[in-house]
């Protein structure tokens, strides 16, 4: 395994990622870092490769050419050999993420949702694996809905037992691929309001894809505006979206704002 | 003329569609019995031989729940490499698919049970390293040999309802499973596969019933008459009383009872799986599934 043991606090590193799909080049050389307990907003006009990217961070695209290192494991992208599959396993252990249209699996309870990827992974006993999900759930507050089959939740019910899901493997960091962009508006700001609490309460490293300025303003430490698979720029949201340098960031941001 | 046509139209407009459909399977009932009737059919013999010819149905149950077992089986492994990047799985696969679906049932039966012994003892024969025993290791009884071609042929076509079943969970599921670092097997087993038996489970049902009317096959095998099926017992009896007409009918009621009988259970279960979530585009992609 080509793990480095670096003393910095650099949870995730992006190193000249490229993806290719066929002949369309989708991300065009990204590096970008994400200290621990840092918040970064990642925003940009559809189709410039926002997604693409946090997909390749946990290798649910393989990067076409570039590396990905998470919380010691650096990994580059374009093979494939069964080292390398157990190497991809190894590193998504470490990175929780969270989709635009939830995923939840309907086959289980929203309890089983939440507990069943750390019970494979062995993240702990069973007994403490339950009481780690019934504690997140409760976070996230919907403590009383352990027993309920997930597809009876309401969209932002559903975002939130997602959310514990993901934090039950006990991840470094985590990735939000538009997280609210499926929800009803009035359900947006509940679960704005978790995301907000895991960086204020649990210090965690997140990486999110949005477009809610609002949030952005209020939780993100840095922010990176894409356009057209780079990193237009980046820099503290007050100075991103209050003075942006370029006018494509300026320009998207009137048309969010 | 015409107000009477009215009238009729008008009265039978009351009477539920139900009830019209029972009363036309009567009347069919009723011509056949009369048909029968006049040809000599002979009530009595059916009487005597039902119980000889119903006692085959242990046989032909047997047969027809281990040629589903070994074809959902082979399904489930034949759409698991139809749908994987591994150019071998892939390639047995459709090889498998192919010819199991390229040849009459019938032929496969033939092959495995009288052209699979020859190459045993050829085999034996040519190799002196092969183990001891292994010119009789290819001769399969009939019931056997039956049972293994059903389960291939069937495992064949089924391929196909398990890969549409598979593919119809969104892939949203998969990359849910994939990035909680699940393994591959814990994400078929406990996200994928759970839901994709909600689709396979109908479908697999009516194969099922099919394979209950196909194991009649078997009897061309030649099974002894202690451990004959359905159709085989009413073969031999048949033949040997001169009451062929009697025999095939007795044997066409029990199929037929059979038939109706799962086509009920399978429709129960069917709502019952369908009930909770929606499967609105699971219904899409059975629909791109090829007929036999
Ligand atoms: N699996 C794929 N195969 C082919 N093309 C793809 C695939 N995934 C994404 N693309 C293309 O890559 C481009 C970037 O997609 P991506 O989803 O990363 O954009 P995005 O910035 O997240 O946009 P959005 O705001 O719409 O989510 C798009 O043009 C998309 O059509
Ligand atoms: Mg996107």
């Amino acid at each position: 395994m080509t793990a480095t043991h670096e003393s910095d606090d650099v949870v995730v590193r992006i190193d000249g990622l490229h993806k290719s799909f066929g002949h369309l080049e989708v991300v065009r050389g990204v590096d970008l870092e994400v200290h621990r307990g840092e918040v970064v907003v990642i925003f940009g006009r559809s189709g410039s490769g926002k997604s693409t990217v946090l997909r390749c961070v946990n290798f649910i695209e393989d990067p076409t050419q570039g590396s990905i290192e998470v919380s010691g494991i650096r990994l580059e992208g374009g093979h494939r050999t069964r080292r390398k599959r157990d190497q991809v396993r190894q590193l998504r252990l470490h990175v929780g993420m969270v989709f635009q249209q939830f995923n939840l699996f309907p086959n289980m309870t929203v309890l089983d949702n939440v507990t069943c990827a750390a019970r494979c992974a062995k993240r702990g006993t069973d007994a403490e694996i339950t009481q780690r999900a019934k504690d997140l759930l409760e976070r996230v507050g919907l403590a009383d809905k352990s027993g309920e089959h997930p597809l009876r939740l309401s969209g932002g019910q559903q975002q939130r037992v997602a959310i514990a899901r993901a934090l039950c493997m006990e991840p470094d960091v985590m990735l939000f691929d538009e997280p609210t962009s499926a929800l009803d508006p009035e359900l947006t700001g509940e679960v704005l309001s978790v995301m907000k609490t895991l960086s204020t309460e649990l210090h965690m490293t997140m990486l999110v894809v949005t477009h809610e300025m609002g949030f952005a303003r209020e939780v993100a430490d840095r922010m990176a505006f894409f356009h057209e698979g780079r990193i237009l720029e980046q820099g503290p949201p007050a100075q991103l979206i209050g003075s942006p340098e370029h006018p494509e960031t300026r320009a998207f941001l009137d048309a969010v704002l | 003329m015409r107000d009477a046509w009215e009238r009729v139209q008008l009265a039978s407009a009351r009477v539920p569609f139900r009830i019209k459909t029972g009363a036309v399977w009567l009347l069919l009932f009723g011509v056949l019995a009369f048909l029968g009737n006049a040809a000599g059919f002979d009530v009595q013999w059916i009487r005597d031989n039902f119980r000889y010819i119903l006692g085959g149905l242990r046989y032909t149950m047997v047969i027809a729940v281990a040629g589903i077992v070994l074809a959902i089986v082979m399904a489930l492994l034949g759409a698991l490499a139809r749908i994987s990047r591994n150019p071998v799985a892939y390639g047995v696969a459709g090889f498998y698919v192919s010819f199991f679906r390229g040849t009459p049932l019938i032929v496969q039966m033939f092959l495995l049970y009288l052209a699979l012994p020859p190459v045993g003892r050829n085999l034996a024969a040519e190799y002196t390293w092969l183990p001891e025993g292994f010119d009789q290791a290819l001769v399969l009884d009939a019931a056997t040999a039956g049972i293994i071609a059903l389960g291939l042929n069937y495992g064949a076509y089924m391929t196909e309802i398990f890969r549409a079943g598979i593919q119809s969970v969104a892939g949203g599921q998969g990359e849910a499973a994939d990035a909680l670092g699940m393994t591959y097997g814990q994400k078929m087993r406990k996200v994928v596969l759970p839901q994709a038996f909600r689709v396979i489970i109908p479908p697999t049902g009516n194969e099922f019933i099919a394979m209950m009317k196909d194991t009649a096959l078997v009897s061309f095998l030649g099974v002894t008459a202690a451990s004959a099926e359905v159709f085989r017992r009413s073969q031999l009896v048949g033949k040997a009383d001169f009451k062929n007409l009697e025999a095939y009918v007795a044997a066409a009621l029990v199929y037929w009872g059979l038939t109706v009988l799962f086509t009920f259970f399978q429709a129960r279960l069917e709502r019952r799986i369908g009930r909770g979530y929606d499967r609105a585009h699971v219904a899409r992609a059975m629909q791109a599934q090829e007929p036999h």
